[in-house]
């Protein structure tokens, strides 16, 4: 049903870091391969060895760069995107037909895809590009937080993950409750000061992006560091200094 | 209140079955899950990987190529059978025949040559994981020429870190990752040891650690950079003796380590035109010299309770000695490797290279710590705790790739050295069966005899002009050059000079060039369009000039359409291996570990895996080692091999579960290893003790515990080798005091770059052409969701990298009033390319570069004709070629290391200048026909039960 | 936005249809019998014809029926409801006027209401996405309406209406514009509010996600020249008002004169359509480097 829940039990969602993800791709394609396995129909893929392929992603990495404000290099940042689970989510209230819904136990956005008739509106809802039409069925694909992971019986505990968090190599993703304030997640998020896309959509995400740390301030700090101040000028003394050393060793 | 949620299963079955076994998307070797899930047709099929949880490389975690690798098993570029070659070589044109014709004809060919003259048989594999089992065929066999691909690949790093260290990177060791607060990365192209490194990266980071990336490119780990030193390609050497200048004259180095474990107190001879000058003064047995500090009395260096002293100096026999170490400062402390004297070249402000090494500095010294852990050393005093210093450094081909190379990686594990970071708490530490000096590696051996086995292992490390491998006339053994004059220290080969040198006969002619997984005819050869050129050249008879090519690949790559007879490889998943402790295990620097690979599907079509086709021509060859005395089989296949094949007695290709599956390393052959294998999840680990867990080579606890798994025979603790004497000796000879001269033409290169400390000299083509007339260095990085071709093929991997931009930098982008769009002619001495190009801010501004390996030949990988990895993608390769350009003297200067021959990709230096937009890259190659057509229009993944 | 052939001919067919039918509804036309008969057809094939190509714009039309389910929240299922209810009391109306010779004229003024109910609401679908700040104004549906009134004023062959209304559209499709132009950059809306990072400095793309495409970018990143898109509004501007004014005023009245006025008028208003998804750049583009600063 369209109409979105006034409030949900939880607010289950990621926490991305900007300041670790080295844009490897490994959670687009861990995404991929599960949930063309699992979740409704397959991600499929046109043209799949020709000259313009169209595959259905439910999440990807853009990259972009930055020229800092105050002059310096460029930054790099990788910037891993897919469905952020807004509380109040305006891809789910534009569909005509109840297919999309948001989860009032865990704020999760889904679709079901049998009610689906493609007509691509909540696409043209969402402003992150979280959705995608599955070019073979005709149906709307979106990140499904790997619901039929995260409460699966038949996966050990710690595998009741999303397959992008579980992949991820340099710990760049992270999952759990932003409903509750004492969850690691929510800590995290106030201790980095996790910020939410596009704000002034008032689409309230649940997901939450950890900002990239100050970069490339080496040069300013060493000016006041004493550490190489050098031990002596001429080769010679560096000698003397030698002995003196190795007779306090 | 909205109407409940539609009904929903949240607990799916996963799959029928889980089988564990080892990727190879890549070299990284990790351990995966793999789901398998009942087909219609009753069969089990491939549903998911993800990473294994319990293996010691990636703990769950898992690139995008490995969850990938469904795809590599559907790919449609798959071979299908056994080819021979109907049309011309390159045509791609092909008719299947049996294995049965295939062997009988690859046996027809290499027979003969073996009776006859082995060296005519050429064997080279390339992304090979069974190198002790492709190397024992080829030394069984006879020829001395076999090589992996380490030659264009890495092999500055592996011989500069094994023969100052006992190890390098990626394999060789790891960075304390629990404990480094600084990771300074040098030129890592992304890939190498992918999976761990930024699972470390994260770990770092979470424990508030810095990285500090050293690279002309922002991208990848350097993207997540703390700090980012934007280089131009080819100085980090520079940059590196520079921090060594500032560290040594700050007195910021770490004096009790060098002193203890390196070999910075042993004596060098200083006698004018001695022919020991530059060497190290030894005893009777061998033993390198120190002055004992409390004595003043010349010790062996590891006689138990001395104090080796770094300031010592001995006359002896009208010769003074002076250590290792008051050499070092006299070289370091030249105002030649100022900062201020070295920034400009570099790109590096001067006050950031001064920052750079204020801040290891700081970190390797005043962040010190000590673990409460006890170890016994080998001169047998005995330590309370262990000192740690938490700064690591890592590099891999980026710094590597050059002709400074060697040197320059050199530089990198002296600086670690000077401030005791390596194998200490924080600092760099080698993973078992590292670390190893180089006198526990073979030297190498290249006496051919007809019918005979090779007179030892090919590839090993030269002590000296006397471990060369030239013949008694003086001229090459092998037919890549490795171990002459021209790269006397090429530990891996040179497989990019094998079909160059064969074209040209020079050394001599051959008549089977023998190829595995490498893409010779593609993105593994330099100077691509010209090694096809090499490879479909006939002589005056009409017959090709490299007679014979037999090429093994499970894909239909570019290298299939230019072969003659083809042995279709199984897919990864197909197929037994083992990720041996003998050859490139997966070791953690906490454990030893190997691991298998077996087959979790049986191939669907007519296809085998190499290994066991190459026991298999073994036994047709009779060859020792393949058959017993009666000429029957002693393997029925690679499975048996790996099982009951063993090296020295009780040491096979498996460390684990031996005997009665109860022993590690050593033990007897047991039948059932392979199941034990499996049901541990594909792998094997053995930890290492506590106390022996960090100063590893000179830890008794850890020397012991080594010998016990069979790394060595005996403890063999050793020193750092600040001083590398095998360089000095080959300056010697260059300087006329050996039996084994070499050529005129070559004594000054030798004696020039043969420095026994780390220098850094320009890159060897820079001398040959007018840097004003190409001013720009062009690099490649393969990027992270891609390994070499095999992503083409890949229908999801391809969609993230399925054209390669040349990336500009933003000083050129607007000089040249690039856009958006636009296309540029790129030139080199070599060639010239037209491509598409794009704007990268974080990017030295002297630096262009692409991503590796994107651009495809028309045909192949089961392609469309149109696909954007044949129109718009294109290789750097055209521009790079695997001699230097001609000197007029008539020799054929190889583009490589001059001291381990590694090619030198990234001296390429090239001008740009704005295009017209095109359809099509250039060079345009001829399309191949494809074996096994092309692939499907749609895919949609799922294994419908 | 991809300018979606079944999208455009919906929206403009069914634009016109319900337009006249408004017209027919509250007895402009005071005809009944068998006169009654044409112009009706006319008006119930615009809109029929129209809703029929909507349903190509969905990949599974079998399952359109579910649409009527979201009205409380969807405009898309009101759009649905109101236009079956235009097209069943409109049809009873019509059934009344042709057969019976009865005007129903309660029941005609709701058909007209609930026609332009329909038109407002396909205006609403649009109107109602933040994420296309072009469309995302008041003046869309008034833009809409208008145009589907004018044009239902010329088929109706009602001079003085279409005139003034013809005036209103052409107003109405001036301010559209107007205001459209100025909308995303009012919003707000960079690449550095998208990506988050605006407080370390400027943002630009380095690699997009996949060298190969994708729905998204197919669907909403679709880059009309500007040269091109002005050129397209003249044309757009002078055969929705100027040519039909002139029609409607200078060439005597008829069926020739109407279909003559309401063929420049409906291919004005495909090429007003046609710019409408053409030229309104969604969010998403922000996150493909796709919009300029």
């Amino acid at each position: 049903m369209t109409e979105l829940p006034e409030t949900t039990q939880r607010k289950l969602g990621l926490v991305i870091d900007l300041d670790t993800c080295v844009g490897c791709h490994a959670c687009v394609v861990a995404c991929k391969g599960w949930n063309t396995e699992n979740y409704g129909v397959p991600l499929s893929d046109v043209d799949a060895y020709g000259a313009d392929p169209v595959g259905s992603f439910l999440n990807r990495v853009h990259s972009y760069e930055i020229a800092p404000t105050g002059g310096g290099c460029s930054q790099t940042v990788h910037f891993p995107k897919s469905c952020l689970h807004c509380d109040t989510a305006p891809c789910v209230t534009v569909c005509p037909t109840g297919a999309s819904y948001k989860r009032s136990e865990d704020g999760i956005v889904l679709v079901d895809e049998s009610a689906c008739i493609g007509c691509g509106l909540c696409a043209w809802a969402c402003p992150y590009g979280a959705r995608e039409l599955d070019q073979v069925a005709g149906v709307m694909k979106k990140c499904t937080l790997c619901v039929d992971r995260i409460y699966n019986e038949n996966l050990e505990e710690v595998d009741r993950v999303p397959a992008c968090v579980r992949t991820c190599p340099a710990g760049a993703r992270h999952f759990g409750d932003l409903g509750d304030p004492d969850s690691d997640v929510s800590k995290l998020v106030a201790e980095r000061g996790g910020f939410d896309l596009m704000p002034e959509q008032g689409t309230a995400p649940t997901n939450k992006y950890l900002p990239p740390r100050p970069k490339d301030r080496l040069t300013a700090q060493a000016a006041d560091s004493s550490s190489l101040t050098p031990i002596a000028e001429e080769p010679k003394g560096f000698l003397g200094w030698l002995d003196m050393a190795l007779e306090a060793l | 209140m909205a109407s409940p949620n539609p009904t929903l299963d949240t607990s799916p079955k996963v799959s029928d079955e889980v089988r564990k076994t080892t990727c190879y998307m890549c070299a990284c070797r990790c351990g995966i899950n793999v789901h398998m899930k009942d087909g219609t047709d009753g069969k089990k099929r491939v549903a998911y990987i993800e990473g294994n949880r319990d293996h010691p490389v990636n703990k769950g975690v898992l690139c995008a190529k490995g969850s990938a690798g469904i795809m590599q098993v559907n790919a449609p570029s798959k071979l299908k059978a056994p080819l021979l070659r109907t049309g011309p070589r390159g045509s791609g044109q092909f008719k299947e025949i049996s294995w049965d014709e295939a062997l009988e004809i690859a046996t027809s060919w290499l027979g003969p040559l073996r009776d006859n003259a082995p060296e005519k048989l050429a064997f080279f594999t390339g992304r090979d994981q069974s190198q002790s089992f492709t190397s024992f065929w080829a030394q069984n066999f006879g020829t001395p020429n076999y090589a992996a691909h380490g030659g264009f690949c890495s092999v500055n790093m592996a011989t500069a870190g094994i023969y100052t260290m006992g190890g390098a990177f990626w394999e060789f060791g790891q960075p304390d990752w629990d404990r480094t607060k600084v990771f300074v990365i040098f030129g890592v192209a992304e890939d190498h040891d992918s999976n761990p490194i930024k699972m470390g990266i994260g770990k770092l980071k979470g424990n508030g650690g810095k990285v500090i990336g050293v690279n002309p490119i922002r991208s990848g780990y350097n993207a997540v950079a703390d700090e980012w030193v934007g280089i131009t390609p080819g100085t980090d050497g520079l940059l590196i003796l520079s921090m060594i200048h500032l560290l040594m004259k700050a007195g910021k180095i770490d004096l009790n380590y060098l002193s203890r474990y390196t070999n910075a107190p042993c004596l060098v001879n200083e006698t004018p035109g001695s022919p020991e000058k530059g060497l190290l003064l030894r005893d009777g047995t061998g033993k390198p010299l120190v002055v004992d500090r409390k004595t003043g009395v010349l010790e062996p260096f590891d006689k138990a309770g001395v104090n080796p002293d770094l300031a010592g100096s001995v006359d002896m026999d009208g010769a003074t000695h002076r250590t290792v170490f008051q050499h070092m400062a006299e070289h370091f402390l030249s105002e030649d490797y100022a900062p201020e004297k070295v920034a400009e070249k570099c790109g590096i402000k001067a006050e950031r290279i001064w920052a750079l090494a204020a801040e290891v500095a700081r970190v390797a010294f005043d962040e010190a710590f000590e673990l409460d852990q006890s170890w016994t050393d080998f001169r047998g005093e005995h330590h309370e705790k262990m000192l740690g210093r938490p700064v690591s450094f890592h590099a891999m081909r980026g710094i590597s790739a050059h002709s400074n190379g060697f040197q320059t990686c050199r530089a990198l594990h002296v600086l670690q050295i000077l401030l005791g970071t390596v194998e200490v708490p924080g600092g760099y530490r080698f993973k078992p069966p590292y670390p190893k000096p180089v006198e526990a590696h073979p030297t190498p051996h290249c006496k051919s005899q007809p019918k005979h086995p090779l007179d030892g292992p090919h590839l090993g490390f030269v002590r000296g002009p006397q471990d060369l491998a030239l013949k008694e006339d003086g001229t090459p053994a092998r037919i890549d050059k490795a171990f002459t004059w021209e790269n006397p220290l090429s530990a891996h080969g040179l497989m990019h000079m094998v079909i160059s040198n064969a074209h040209a006969g020079d050394p001599y002619k051959i008549d089977t060039l023998f190829l595995y997984m490498a893409n010779m005819s593609w993105n593994s050869s330099m100077n691509t369009s010209s090694v096809m050129e090499m490879l479909t050249d006939k002589d005056e008879n009409g017959d090709y000039v490299i007679p014979k090519i037999i090429y093994s690949d499970a894909y239909s790559s570019e290298m299939v359409a230019f072969a003659d007879l083809i042995l279709p490889d199984t897919t990864y998943l197909e197929r037994h291996d083992c990720i041996s402790l003998l050859d490139r295990p997966i070791c953690e620097a906490d454990a030893a570990a190997d691991a298998i690979r077996w087959p979790v599907i049986e191939p669907d079509r007519d296809v085998r895996g190499f290994q066991s086709v190459l026991v298999d021509l073994g036994v047709r060859l009779g060859l020792p080692g393949f058959v017993n005395n009666k000429g029957e089989a002693i393997y029925a296949d690679y499975a048996d091999y790996i099982v009951n094949h063993q090296r020295r007695p009780g040491i096979g290709p498996l460390a684990g579960f031996r005997g009665d599956g109860s022993k590690s390393g050593r033990g007897e052959v047991n039948p059932d290893q392979l199941n034990r294998y499996i049901e541990n999840g594909g792998f094997f680990v053995e930890h290492v003790p506590e106390e022996a867990a960090f100063y590893k080579p000179w830890n008794t606890a850890y020397q012991d515990w080594a010998v016990g798994l069979g790394f060595y025979d005996k403890p063999q603790p050793y020193l750092f080798q600040l001083y590398v004497e095998p360089l000095r000796r080959m300056q010697l000879a260059a300087e006329g005091h050996c039996d084994r001269q070499p050529p005129d033409h070559l004594r000054q290169r030798i004696i020039d770059c043969m420095d026994p400390l780390p220098i850094w000299y320009p890159a060897l083509e820079d001398r040959e052409i007018d840097e004003e007339a190409y001013p720009v260095h062009a690099l490649t990085q393969r990027p992270m969701a891609m390994y070499h071709s095999w992503g083409s093929q890949n229908a999801w991997l391809r969609q993230i990298h399925g054209i390669n931009p040349l990336y500009v930098p933003t000083k050129i982008w607007e000089e040249k009033g690039f856009k958006d769009g636009d296309w540029a002619k790129v030139t080199s001495v070599h060639g010239e390319i037209r491509v598409p190009v794009a704007h990268m801010a974080g990017l030295n501004e002297n630096t262009v570069w692409t991503w590796n390996a994107i651009g495809k030949r028309r045909g192949a990988w089961a392609l469309e004709i149109g696909a954007p990895e044949a129109t718009k993608g294109f290789l750097l390769n055209h521009l790079i070629n695997e001699l230097l350009p001609p000197k007029g003297d008539g020799l054929r200067w190889s583009n490589s290391d001059p001291i381990t021959g590694q090619a030198a990709w990234f001296d390429l230096r090239v001008r740009i200048e704005k295009s017209r937009p095109r359809k099509h890259s250039k060079p345009t190659t001829s399309s191949q026909v494809s074996p096994v057509g092309e692939g499907p229009s749609t895919v949609q993944q799922k294994v419908e039960a | 936005m991809h300018p979606a052939p079944s999208v455009i001919i919906f929206t403009v067919l069914s634009g016109l249809g319900l337009g006249m039918l408004a017209f027919l509804g509250i007895g402009v036309l005071d005809v009944q019998g068998v006169a009654a008969f044409m112009p009706f057809a006319i008006a119930f094939t615009f809109t029929i014809t129209g809703l029929i190509a909507s349903t190509f714009h969905l990949d599974n039309p079998q399952r359109a029926w579910r649409a009527f389910s979201q009205w409380k929240t969807s405009w898309l299922s009101r759009e649905a409801w109101l236009s079956a209810a235009t097209l069943s009391v409109m049809g009873i109306f019509a059934i009344n006027n042709i057969f019976r010779g009865i005007t129903i004229s309660v029941l005609g003024w709701l058909g007209a209401g609930l026609a332009m109910a329909t038109v407002v609401s396909t205006a609403m679908i649009y109107t109602q996405l933040k994420t296309v700040p072009r469309w995302n104004h008041w003046i869309t549906p008034i833009h809409m309406l208008t145009l589907s009134l004018a044009g239902g004023a010329i088929l109706m062959q009602h001079t003085s209406a279409a005139l003034v209304l013809l005036t209103c559209a052409g107003l109405a499709q001036l301010a559209h514009w107007r205001i459209g132009d100025r909308q995303f950059a009012a919003r707000g809306h960079s690449m550095e509010t998208a990506t988050g990072l605006g407080d370390r400095g400027s943002v630009r793309m380095f690699e997009p996600p996949h060298t190969g495409s994708n729905y998204l970018l197919k669907e909403m990143v679709y880059v009309v020249g500007r040269r091109h898109a002005l050129k397209l509004r003249c044309i757009a501007f002078v055969t929705i008002v100027l040519l039909p004014f002139l029609i409607v005023v200078a060439l005597p009245g008829g069926t020739l004169t109407t279909c003559f006025a309401i063929t420049i008028f409906g291919l004005g208003t495909f090429t007003s359509r046609w710019l409408f998804f053409a030229e309104a750049e969604h969010v998403v583009a922000l996150y493909y480097g796709k919009r300029d600063g």
